[in-house]
């Protein structure tokens, strides 16, 4: 079965087509950052607003480059939550009606599902059970993964995510948006042994995080020692050392106390190098190794979307015809197919 | 001709069925309910009907203004039908929709249509008919204060829609002696969305499915970080 993904949850316009034999047949992307930058940060209305104008355009691109017509297209799948309400409505009217149109079935995807288990797009997909390490912009989450909807959340942030930890930081240094591969390439530059920041939480039991101490510590930093270059390279390589160590501590920890091998990393954050070359370490540590979606899956595409709706329709899951969009979504809500 | 038209645009969701001169509708006042309903509503009438998508000549929506999300439901669902029928798509104005009612129901062949924006402001569009039962419009759509409505040109005029209601009665200063009467409490409708489509398609004003695109009005949703104190 090929299946038409969909994804409008935030700020990326993501659409591809998987197939359940040949695997993933082509899949086109329209990033809104530069809709965005000039504001800082992501503007819901305007992100809604941009998917409205891209998404058929992409999905003639998709159909051309994959060399289908719309009748080879057996389901359609899409992001139905959690994320920007307005932004998942676009993608959500656009995939239910094609479906309806087409008389092909459609799934309602949930977008973390999604990210975890978008490793399954590569050469070497993990076997389950895994623990996941699912890091972005909205979410920081440890879970346990014992099959496609069976999911346990171990540990997530009660604050901040981790993504966002970075976009905050970025911004009080200047460094623009979006804020993780800006810190990163300072942090290239920076000193490690200049300034140290906590790792908040790991000196207490639990898989809890918590990252918005983090940012007001860089904020201390910068007003006591200036905004010259060398400074925010030194306070940027402080902080990312500072979160790649408490997910790292963290990540060991789920290891241990689930007693699994493998670990999964994905969200837009799983693209940040240092943390990469962190947790490999400490799979290997567990006897295990370390499974990633190739960067340009860790952050926000339709390939994931398309995958999971594969995975649900090929399993008998079907939507009712009716459009439905979920800013809030609890994964453990989500039940095997 | 057979074409589907549906609108979401304000707490009304409606889906139409127009098939040579006959307009079946389903119509409900369901706020923030429109995505669950609106695609059942379209199935409905084509079941009711017995034909399939692609049995259809064209789509209309009501492409705003009005709430945004709400204009942007009706625009993806048009959007998905269209590219998945491979139907052309006649966009219709939220305005003209409420116009059109007023002179099937009313009989108002001059409509003056405010629709609250709210912010202070009403989403404003004057519609008249030149005899052959359809709307035009006569003064150019636009987002403004209700104090700020352009005057009204020959002939009597009847106020329509959501705007008549907190702004009335500055409307009707605005408006002066050309205002026949208010009627706020009314809701565009797909049948009114299904004659105008129907017009628009005869008239070559269909467009392709990624050209059925919301018209917002108001285009100002965000300031950037050195505007905020303005």
């Amino acid at each position: 079965m090929l299946v038409l993904g969909i994804e409008t949850s935030c700020d990326e316009t993501g659409l591809a087509l998987y197939d359940s034999e040949a695997g993933l047949r082509a899949h086109v992307l329209h990033s809104q950052v530069a809709v965005h930058a000039e504001y800082g940060g992501v503007v819901p209305e305007l992100a809604s607003r941009d998917h409205v104008r891209k998404t058929l355009p992409l999905l003639r691109r998709l159909l051309d480059e994959a060399g289908v017509g719309p009748e080879a297209v057996g389901g359609v799948a899409y992001t139905a939550g959690p994320g920007l309400i307005g932004a998942l409505l676009v993608g959500a009217s656009i995939g239910r009606s094609l479906a309806w149109a087409w008389g092909v079935p459609a799934v309602a995807v949930h977008h973390m599902e999604g990210h975890l288990l978008a490793p399954m797009l590569e050469p070497d997909p993990p076997a389950f059970p895994f623990v996941a390490l699912l890091v972005s912009g909205g979410h920081t989450q440890l879970v346990r993964v014992d099959g496609v909807g069976r999911y346990r959340i171990l540990g997530e942030s009660l604050d901040d995510a981790a993504g966002e930890a970075f976009d905050k930081t970025a911004k009080l240094l200047g460094l623009g948006y979006p804020g993780g591969p800006a810190v990163a390439r300072e942090a290239e530059r920076g000193d490690p042994g200049r300034f140290r920041f906590p790792r908040p939480m790991t000196d207490r039991p639990g898989l809890d995080f918590s990252f918005s101490g983090l940012k007001t510590f860089a904020l201390n930093t910068l007003q006591e020692v200036g905004a010259d270059a060398g400074s925010r390279a030194d306070i940027s390589r402080a902080f990312q050392d500072a979160v790649v160590d408490t997910l790292a501590i963290k990540c060991r920890r789920a290891l241990q106390e689930t007693g699994l091998q493998r670990l999964v990393i994905a969200g837009g954050v799983g693209a940040n190098a240092a943390l990469r070359e962190r947790l490999a370490d400490i799979a290997a540590g567990a006897g295990g190794r370390v499974y990633y979606p190739r960067p340009l899956f860790c952050t926000d595409n339709g390939a994931m979307i398309a995958y999971a709706g594969c995975v649900r329709l090929a399993a008998g899951q079907r939507e009712p015809l009716a459009i439905e969009a979920r800013a809030r979504w609890p994964m453990e809500s989500l039940e095997a197919p | 001709m057979k074409l589907l038209a549906i609108e979401t645009a304000t707490e009304a969701c409606s889906a139409a069925l127009f098939i040579d001169g006959e307009v079946e509708e389903r119509f409900q006042v369901a706020p923030r309910d429109h995505a669950r309903l609106i695609l059942a509503m379209a199935d409905d009438l084509l079941l009711d009907a017995g034909i399939a998508v692609r049995d259809l000549d064209g789509l209309a929506f009501g492409r705003g203004p009005g709430s945004f999300t709400g204009v942007r439901i009706a625009t993806g669902v048009a959007q998905g039908i269209a590219f998945g029928a491979d139907l052309p798509v006649v966009p219709v104005s939220t305005l003209a929709t409420l116009a059109q009612g007023a002179l099937m129901d009313l009989g108002a062949p001059r409509v003056a249509v405010a629709l609250d924006a709210r912010m202070g402001e009403v989403y404003w569009g004057a519609y008249m008919t030149r005899g052959d039962g359809i709307m035009v419009m006569a003064e150019e759509e636009r987002v403004c204060a209700p104090e700020a409505v352009p005057s009204l040109k020959d002939g009597v005029w009847l106020g329509v829609g959501s705007g008549w209601g907190p702004y009335g009665d500055i409307l009707h200063h605005c408006c002066r002696e050309r205002l026949d009467g208010m009627v706020p409490d009314r809701y565009p409708a797909a049948r009114d969305v299904a004659w105008l489509g129907v017009h628009g398609l005869r008239n070559g004003r269909a467009v392709a499915p990624e050209r059925a695109l919301p018209v917002y009005l108001r285009d100002n949703v965000a300031k950037k970080p050195g505007e905020r104190n303005r």
